[in-house]
């Protein structure tokens, strides 16, 4: 399935790169293209945001296109849904996502309903960036992984890249979207290194997950720091078990067909998710494949995802919790 | 902790090795951070010390507090014990959470210690909560959130500042103005002189005072718990003060230079009040430097136990969440496991 627009591509036209310059470099290019576009939230401007991935925009920018807030989540998340319906395409940045809980309200009664209980009269053009995951000793109210609350509630549309190409080329088609999207980032990912497309028309669609890597025995749809993860796995149990990895990158809308076909083939599905468990986002993917690809299961479905609980802040508690390689490897073993 | 009279000598010493232990405390801290000793991000309270104490000293023992993510200081000026804060710092099983909070998280509910607070701006509403528990329950007692300049910005302190007032609870609003919020210097952040000026929006008394001068602030918190206490509602105190480090602990700091730090520095609350009370007689230059290596002690004794000390077992990542439990949490969790094992 051949998803990204790449008009000109050739093997001189990536670079390396980490994932933070993934995303610096896509809201750099779309700042440059298009005036309407901005960015806004805590520290994004001198100081270059905590995790240093808006460093030197507001140099080359201003500091009217790349605004430091006070700490007020939501009244900027507010002021950026005003400022979309009303003609510009702010890009918010939320520090952890664990803040978008202070600036709910503007998110789910505001940004996510305006276009729909006007009639489609307004539009929504509004990104939202932020980080989510453990595996910094950063505590509970700094590691959670949120993304499920916002894929599920209507209106909204969510990415979760799992690559340094994903980031950038996700990011670009959010900040080019009329619609509401967040991209969340996993702040564990930031130093990952890969090809990025260095052309600035480089986009990938919304909604599309992607294969990448092939295999025939076992599927295994991951997300985020999981889908590299996985890949290393899947390297390492070559010759013993094929393992196809798909990296989902949208959660809403999400690409049925890409697992569907898949699972066709493999007849094995490993969901890994580094959010709770219950009533999330392995769940959905579990339906949907349950519901369109029943009879090519040769085995039962397995998450592998947080047992339901926060993110402890010690060493040995929060290596317990996260999901990692061997959890999935666990999971390939119970039903290959 | 008790009380302290700082009208008294004894009370004054008191203070006194209260600022320096926060002092040591926080250093070593910085020292362990940087040697890679302790996982996640420190936040330290160098040169905010007069604040803490100063307010601090003025409650009771059954008074509440709240704090922010630099907690560290308002831990010890409520008597908090460094060795469990030290071992919570590295996430060790006799912390203050088990190790499951660390340096942003550290509570102590028995010792009116509501919990420092990942979240700027989350204390106030829970100050005004515990103020709430004392008006219900008829109690003698009184709730002071400490919150930074940055959380000012927050709709949800203006909205807990609003029922305080509205309903006259024993509240204390404290704002620490150490001039940032992370990178921010507090003037790109407020439209207002003075952040005390925001008590006027509430028709409550609010002040602004020298947060490098532990009697100043000391004696603004003392009258506003009388105030508290006589049922005449909350006070907004604003303590100008100053950090030393950077926001986090290896913070470039590029929003500010050395000489900027050093002005405040000459203005040093710990030098300022070591002064006064050799002047004055209260203490003379040996004891203070006893009182400072006994401190150093206590805290190298405190950093050393919490290093040796053992970390949680991994099960123990599945308690907590719920009073009665549930098992479904250790199912998943067993679900997950690579061996499947019970003690892995
Ligand atoms: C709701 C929320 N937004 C942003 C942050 C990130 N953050 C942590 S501390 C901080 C600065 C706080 O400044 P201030 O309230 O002045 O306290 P100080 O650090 O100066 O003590 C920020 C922005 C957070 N923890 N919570």
């Amino acid at each position: 399935m051949s998803t990204e627009s790449m008009p000109s591509s050739g093997p001189s036209d990536t670079e390396e790169m980490t994932v933070r310059e993934a995303i610096r470099l896509a809201m750099q290019e779309e700042l440059n293209l298009d005036e309407d576009v901005f960015i806004v939230g805590e520290d994004v401007g001198e100081f270059g945001g905590v995790f240093e991935v808006t460093s030197g925009l507001v140099d080359e920018f201003g500091e009217d296109r790349v605004r430091d807030t006070p700490i007020s989540e939501a009244g900027f998340m507010g002021a950026a849904v005003g400022a979309a319906a009303t003609g510009t395409r702010p890009v918010v940045e939320i520090m952890f996502a664990d803040f978008l809980g202070v600036c709910s309200e503007q998110i789910i009664n505001q940004m996510a309903k305006n276009r729909y209980m006007f009639g489609g009269k307004t539009e929504m053009p509004v990104t939202v960036r932020t980080t989510e995951g453990g595996g910094m000793g950063a505590a509970s109210q700094h590691s959670g992984t949120l993304h499920t609350w916002f894929a599920h509630f209507p209106g909204i549309i969510a990415v979760a890249p799992g690559t340094p190409r994903a980031a950038k080329g996700l990011l670009k088609s959010a900040i080019r979207s009329d619609d509401p999207v967040f991209v969340f980032e996993n702040k564990a990912m930031y130093e990952q290194t890969g090809d990025v497309p260095l052309d600035e028309d480089f986009t990938i669609p919304l909604g599309t997950a992607n294969v990448e890597r092939e295999g025939d025995d076992v599927t295994v749809v991951a997300t985020q720091r999981l889908v590299g993860e996985s890949l290393e796995l899947a390297d390492k149990l070559a010759g013993e078990t094929s393992v196809e990895v798909i990296d989902l990158r949208s959660l809403y809308p999400l690409d049925t067909d890409t697992l569907v076909e898949s699972v066709d083939k493999t007849g094995r599905l490993i969901i890994a998710d580094e959010s709770p468990l219950s009533y999330g986002t392995h769940a959905e993917i579990a339906t949907r494949v349950m519901e369109n690809a029943f009879f090519s299961l040769d085995a039962p479905i397995q998450r592998v995802g947080v047992a339901d609980v926060h993110i402890p802040f010690s060493p040995t508690l929060e290596e317990e919790v996260l999901p990692d390689a061997d959890d999935v490897k666990a999971a390939i073993d119970r039903v290959v | 902790m008790v009380s302290i009279d700082i009208e008294t000598e004894s009370g004054q010493k008191e203070a006194l090795r209260r600022m320096l232990t926060i002092r040591a405390f926080d250093t070593k801290a910085g020292e362990l951070f940087g040697d890679g000793e302790l996982p996640g991000f420190v936040h330290l309270y160098i040169g905010e010390e007069a604040v803490g104490v100063g307010a601090c000293s003025a409650l009771e023992e059954d008074d509440y507090i709240t704090s922010t993510h630099r907690g560290h200081g308002h831990c010890i000026a409520k008597g908090l014990e460094l060795e469990e804060m030290m071992s919570e710092l590295y996430g060790k099983a006799n912390g203050y959470c088990n190790g499951k909070g660390g340096s942003m998280h550290i509570a102590d509910v028995d010792a009116g210690m509501l919990g420092a607070n990942g979240i700027v701006g989350a204390g106030p509403p829970l100050a005004t909560g515990a103020a709430l528990t004392s008006q219900i329950k008829g109690e003698d007692t009184v709730a002071l959130a400490f919150f930074g300049d940055g959380a000012v910005a927050q709709g949800q302190i203006h909205e807990s500042i609003n029922l305080a007032a509205t309903w006259d609870l024993p509240a204390i609003f404290l704002v620490e103005n150490n001039q940032f919020g992370e990178g921010t210097p507090v003037e790109k952040q407020h439209n207002l002189q003075n952040l005390s000026e925001t008590a006027e929006a509430y028709n409550i008394p609010g002040f602004t005072v020298d947060g490098m001068d532990v009697t100043a602030v000391y004696e603004a918190v003392k009258e506003a718990r009388k105030r508290a206490l006589a049922q005449d509602g909350p006070t907004f105190i604003e303590a100008d003060t100053y950090r030393y480090r950077g926001h986090f602990e290896g913070d470039q700091q590029p929003y500010r230079t050395d000489e900027d730090i050093a002005i405040w520095k000459e203005n040093d609350a710990i030098e300022q009040f070591r002064k006064r009370l050799i002047d004055a007689g209260t203490i003379t230059e040996s004891e203070f430097d006893e009182m400072e290596s006994e401190i150093s002690e206590q805290v190298e004794a405190a950093a050393k136990t919490a290093k040796e000390a053992k970390y949680p077992d991994p099960n123990e990542a599945y308690d907590d969440m719920f009073n009665a439990s549930v098992p479904e949490i250790n199912d998943f969790a067993q679900q997950m496991r690579t061996d499947g094992g019970e003690d892995r």
